[in-house]
């Protein structure tokens, strides 16, 4: 079976990060792997380990990003992934969904194809959750998102996925795209040797010269979306703290509900 | 003006979205069909979708699951619509099957599409919460129809901030001028403006996607949607897994019950309850954290309450960085004597504001 596994370098938000002066956001910064990411990297690695050895199966881990996106891709081999392939070219800066799913599909042809691509629900930085469905209508291939669990069965793929109504157990026929939470099975952190043994593996790095495609039909000038301007949210300190030992917390809250117009008239009914 | 398509889904959350086409343009309602997409070969297997399903609560709208897995056929129908009535704008319902629509509507037209976005201004520039709810994006969207999929609670809020002159209603309607509580009370007639939303047969690839089972959410009784409250109340991994202290405060309250991850995945909490970054994002009056440690991902989902409390016995959670008033102490004692304070203070006379919209 062979497995893609899309993943994205996206800024530590706890670390901290920057937009630039145009509103797109500085990802020279403190990166990492997308949170989310590891579950679809854990999800393959149970999938590949459960197949037939014999059979010939690969966990690719696919980016688009910048240079230093490569560290997600680092991440994802050390989580299972046998490969990284990183499409990289200045061009690509400042592309909307549209066009990160083009760059995508693209290279996806390129790499001839899979019978299963996995990805995270949504990213933590641009959280459009736009990309996967996308995709999976670029390739042609149908798309479960937001699966809190997923198995394979033969040629056809089975996942659970939370709508906003309904828990909705759906199969559909391999090639396909499922999009996991974080309610699927929990990411295992790799040992030791798998950290040594991931720097020998390989990743490919392309640019859209590579996948053939035409720098304007990506990026900042292709995109519909434009960032207008990026302000940090309404700046949330810590208010008053109470110890319940020592203060009176119940009359706190009280106060805060009455003074704030929260209490129902007849409260306590 | 141009013409505004909503996409009716939810008749609890719809009125806001309605209100926000209503400053943007003139309003046409979309409903989906409440009945099952008409295809044999989609027919479910016999027995597999729940009696629960095809017997919703009154007055509830019933999605037909097959229509939810199916967004292809929803953007479909809408990128015909949109041609139909040469729409400036389509706004979807914010969440996963919102999502799907706007993506394939997008794709399918060729236009921009903005997800979960809390505000809209006259000229279509959104307001988006990114960075895990820490940073505002505006944005515009070039092309001939802009897509949003809107947020509900905020929803009411920026319509309530920024719209109340100039507007083009659908029907004879009047802005509400206050307050969140008002929009459920829409004064707006969209009766005559509402059509139902005709679906084809899906076509490939999305016909190879079939249901196996259906589990509607186990939804609380008697207390009002993550979407809808104006208090959440919501537990943690401090409840150890008892959430009465939390359903108390909350019933006094006439508020939601939320949940955490780390409740949700101890089976303490459904699902649909969870709230964060892969669960709802709230935007309530009041949102009161009992015994949740506060990671960014939770943090996400909730940090554009207006007010934050935040109970915990540990001083250090990070949650206590971004309440308003926090509390060390024991949920369980402190929750249940709250509402027993809130009871005591029923018997006094006061103004309601706010507290159920």
């Amino acid at each position: 079976m062979k497995i893609i596994v899309l993943v994205k370098y996206v800024p530590d938000i706890e670390v901290g990060y920057r937009f630039k002066p145009d509103g797109r956001l500085d990802r020279s910064g403190e990166g990492l792997l997308n949170q989310l990411d590891e579950y679809p990297l854990e999800a393959a690695r149970r999938l590949v380990s459960q197949v037939d050895a014999a059979a010939d199966s690969t966990v690719t881990a696919l980016t688009v990003g910048p240079d230093e996106a490569e560290e997600a891709i680092r991440r994802a081999l050390q989580m299972g992934a046998d490969r990284g392939v990183h499409i990289c070219d200045q061009a690509i800066a400042g592309s909307d969904a549209l066009g990160t799913s083009l760059v995508l599909a693209a290279a996806i042809n390129q790499l001839g194809g899979a019978d299963l691509i996995l990805c995270g629900a949504s990213s933590a930085d641009s959280a459009t959750s736009l990309i996967p469905v996308q995709l999976a209508a670029r390739l042609q291939i149908p798309a479960l998102t937001g699966a809190a669990s997923l198995a394979v069965n033969g040629a056809q793929v089975t996942a659970c996925r939370l709508t906003d109504n309904a828990m909705i157990e759906s199969r559909t026929p391999l090639p396909a795209l499922v999009s996991l939470t974080d309610q699927a099975e929990q990411p295992t952190y790799p040992s030791a040797k798998a950290v040594m043994l991931a720097r020998r593996k390989p990743v490919e790095v392309y640019d859209l010269a590579d996948l053939g495609l035409a720098p304007s039909s990506v990026g900042c000038d292709a995109a519909r979306v434009k960032v207008l301007g990026v302000e940090p949210a309404i700046r949330r300190v810590g208010g008053r703290l109470v110890d319940a030992s020592s203060d009176d917390a119940v009359a706190a809250l009280v106060a805060l509900l009455r003074d704030n117009a929260l209490i129902p008239v007849g409260g306590g009914a | 003006m141009g013409q505004i398509l909503v996409l009716l889904d939810d008749p609890a959350a719809d009125p806001a979205r309605l209100i926000l086409g209503g400053s943007l343009g003139q309003v046409i309602g979309l409903r989906l069909p409440a009945g099952p997409l008409v295809d044999d070969s989609l027919a479910p297997s016999a027995g597999s979708v729940g009696d629960d399903w095809l017997a919703p609560p009154a007055g509830e709208y019933c999605l037909d699951p097959q229509v939810l897995i199916r967004p292809g056929v929803v953007a479909q129908a809408l990128a015909q619509a949109v041609n139909q009535y040469q729409a400036v704008a389509v706004l979807l319902p914010a969440g996963l099957f919102g999502a799907e629509v706007g993506a394939l509507l997008a794709l399918e037209l060729g236009s921009a599409v903005v997800t979960d976005v809390t505000a809209i201004s006259a000229e279509l520039v959104a307001t988006k919460p990114i960075m895990a709810g820490t940073a505002i994006s505006e944005v515009s969207l070039t092309g001939p129809t802009a897509i949003f999929t809107v947020r509900y609670a905020a929803t009411s809020s920026s319509v309530t901030a920024g719209s109340t002159n100039g507007t083009d209603m659908a029907g004879s309607a009047e802005l509400p001028g206050a307050g969140p509580a008002s929009v459920t009370e829409l004064p707006l007639d969209h009766s005559s403006n509402v059509t139902e939303l005709p679906l084809d047969r899906p076509a490939r690839p999305a016909a190879q996607v079939e249901i196996i089972s259906v589990k509607p959410n186990k939804l609380a009784s008697g207390r009002p949607g993550l979407d809808q409250a104006s208090i959440i109340i919501s537990a943690g991994r401090g409840t150890g897994g008892d959430l009465r202290p939390v359903e108390l405060l909350a019933d006094a309250l006439g508020a939601a019950v939320g949940a955490s991850r780390a409740a949700v995945d101890a089976g303490w909490a459904d699902p649909s309850l969870q709230v964060g970054q892969t669960g709802k994002t709230v935007n309530p009056e009041l949102y009161i954290a009992a015994g949740i440690s506060g990671a960014i991902q939770h943090q996400a989902g909730m940090r554009g309450a207006k007010l934050i409390v935040a109970i915990n016995q540990d001083p250090d959670a990070p949650i206590f960085e971004i309440a308003d008033l926090g509390i060390v102490g024991d949920l369980a004692e402190i929750l249940p004597a709250t509402a027993a304070a809130l009871r005591r203070e029923g018997t006094m006379k006061g103004p309601c504001h706010g507290y159920n919209r």
